[in-house]
């Protein structure tokens, strides 16, 4: 699949608010369109899809006008999108199928796109909920069944905003692997809204940083986390670094995964991932302590030989931001000015970084690979 | 005592019937356009509506009977495309009987369809739902509980006026004399048991029909929160 590409380029003008966004996403995957509250993501997601009329501006899906200056506007319901809410509006006078049933009819037209209402059940698990009515089913569920909804519309591009925000952890939990394997099951791109840096790590491809109606950065999740300017986007302590590690084994004496980043070893607690496998790190950039000599006898037990390759001091609070080039992968500590005088610390010096605690993200596909498309006879699933 | 002539009976539950199916076909449209629009003139069309809500019947049957004369030009031109003059005929009663039970059709379907809100719609159009499609799919069986409120008040409303169609259509037996002039004309006429018999069935029924309602209603599975 080449990835399609929709080429954006919209004012939205409010009393006391304006979005400006100027940007061609390349659907492929999950692509994160992420910024705090209020920075216009939604405005952004609705004007994609047609539900805001007040934006002015040209919008284009490959060939394909759907708003110009000039008056063209697609209506939302010809422009085949799928939109997963945020309260999952189901239709409260039909039992989950009918609402599954719903978007299928209407959609046979483009049965072409291989999605097919047993595997949608299937891969959703909603067979036990079909008989229900919406107002039945817990918050978590009713999101599930919006998702297989949409994904039955058969829609070009998924847009979804912050399906999980009106959940708690633990449904959190339970839909996130969900939607993270639904463009290799469905070969549907997405494009998701959210201000969690947790789902963004955990989901997301590509990310779009969007503040106070502008586009700040956009790129691969781990390149754009690594050179975001904390104070424009207003992260605060969530921080972070991504790299990739492959899993070499596991202890199971004490109970432990063994993982290998360029050559040199991490180990974390028990995980059911397998040997080979390439799984996604997560580090807080204040979970991370720098030393100028490899430390003994410490009960931190994951600390990575590197190099300082950038040194940015806030002059006006107490912290330093440090880059550690660690085989190529690239680690963001964040310690005090103090530290960094005190340390002598410069660029182009050996460090060692000593990480207080190890955040994985499961990954569904490798970064780099190309999905895999799941063919064949879907509908008998 | 004598039996009494069940005609007006009939005729009133005639001119119900036919003014409710007339009035959700016309009320709907308004409904939807009042609890959706953005427009300015939406107040103006809101009061417009409300007005036979507060003008005394006579005050209402009296311009109804102007302008459905055969010298008006509304009247004038039912005359000559039907033959017949508009006032004092069912036909007008109907007419009537719309303007004077619109509000009863077009508030609560328009507090139906504005609880419903445009989020389901919204929903509907991302499932590839057209604006109509979405309307019949989504809104209308939304709006249940709406159109059941709105049918029975309509209806109801209808039985029981009396000075609009005592203006506009007489006291015609067969044609325009319907239950509550009839029981009016027993009083006059000192005839209190056929009073006493049409006033008793008219409580009767209205109350078995508002019982109906709210039983009816209770069971209808759609709650909007």
């Amino acid at each position: 699949m080449s990835a399609e590409t929709l080429s954006v380029a919209i004012d939205r003008r409010y009393p006391d608010f304006a979005l400006g966004v100027c940007h061609d996403f390349a659907l492929d995957g999950i692509t994160a369109i992420f910024g705090p509250s209020g920075c216009g993501k939604t405005t952004l997601l609705r004007s994609i899809a047609g539900l805001e009329r007040g934006a002015i501006g040209r919008i284009t899906h490959d060939a394909e006008v759907w708003q110009d200056e000039r008056g063209t506007f697609v209506p939302p319901h010809r422009r085949g999108i799928g939109f997963v809410f945020q309260d999952a509006r189901l239709f409260p006078h039909l039992r989950v199928e009918g609402n599954l049933r719903y978007a299928d009819r209407r959609s046979r037209d483009h049965a072409g796109r291989g999605i097919g209402f047993d595997a949608v059940v299937a891969a959703l698990g909603l067979a036990g909920l079909l008989a229900r009515r919406p107002g039945e089913l817990s918050a978590g569920e009713k999101q599930r069944v919006a998702i297989g909804r949409t994904l039955l519309a058969r829609p070009r591009l998924l847009l979804m905003d912050e399906p999980l925000a009106a959940l708690d952890s633990p449904r959190k939990a339970e839909i996130l692997p969900h939607i993270a394997k639904l463009p290799t099951a469905f070969g549907v791109p997405i494009l998701y809204v959210t201000h969690s840096l947790d789902e963004v790590t955990q989901l997301a491809d590509r990310m779009f940083v969007l503040a106070g109606g502008r586009a700040i950065t956009e790129g691969a999740v781990g390149e754009v986390l690594e050179h975001l300017d904390l104070e424009s986007a207003d992260f605060g302590d969530e921080t972070s670094s991504i790299l990739d590690a492959r899993v070499v084994g596991r202890d199971d004496r004490y109970r432990l995964t063994r993982l290998d980043l360029a050559g040199q070893s991490l180990v974390m607690p028990e995980s059911d991932f397998a040997p080979g496998e390439l799984v996604r790190l997560r580090l807080r950039a204040r979970d991370v302590a720098l030393a100028m000599v490899r430390p003994e006898q410490v009960s931190i037990r994951n600390v990575l030989a590197g190099r300082v390759i950038e040194l940015r001091a806030e002059t006006d609070s107490a912290y330093a931001d440090v880059l550690v080039d660690v085989g190529g992968s690239h680690l963001r500590a964040r310690v005090t000015r103090e530290a960094v005088d005190a340390l002598g610390l410069a660029i182009g010096e050996p460090v060692f970084a000593l990480i207080k605690s190890l955040a994985v993200d499961r990954r569904v596909r490798a970064p780099g690979t190309e999905p895999r498309r799941e063919t064949g006879a879907r509908d008998g699933a | 005592m004598t039996v009494p002539d069940l005609a007006p009976l009939w005729l009133t539950l005639q001119l119900a019937a036919t003014t409710t199916v007339v009035l959700l076909g016309l009320g709907t449209p308004i409904a939807w356009w009042l609890a959706t629009t953005s427009s300015r003139t939406r107040p103006f069309v809101e009061a417009v509506t409300a007005l036979p809500l507060v003008l005394p019947p006579t005050v209402l049957g009296f311009y109804l009977l102007v302008f459905l004369s055969p010298t008006s030009s509304l009247g004038g031109l039912w005359q000559s495309a039907t033959g017949s003059a508009l006032t004092f005929s069912f036909s007008g009663l109907v007419v009537a009987s719309v303007v004077y039970s619109l509000p009863f059709t077009v508030q609560p379907l328009q507090s139906s369809f504005e609880t419903i809100g445009r989020a389901p719609l919204e929903a509907a159009a991302m499932l590839r739902a057209g604006p109509l499609d979405a309307f019949l799919s989504v809104a209308s069986p939304m709006a249940l509980r709406g159109y059941l409120t709105a049918a029975v008040l309509t209806f109801a409303h209808t039985i029981g006026e009396f000075g609009v169609v005592l203006m506009v259509g007489g006291n015609i037996p067969g044609r325009t004399r319907v239950i509550s002039i009839a029981i009016y004309e027993h009083v006059e006429t000192i005839d209190f048991a056929s009073a006493h018999l049409l006033s008793a069935g008219m409580l009767v029924f209205s109350f078995a029909i508002l019982l109906f309602v709210y039983v009816v209603n209770r069971r209808i599975p759609v709650k909007l929160s």
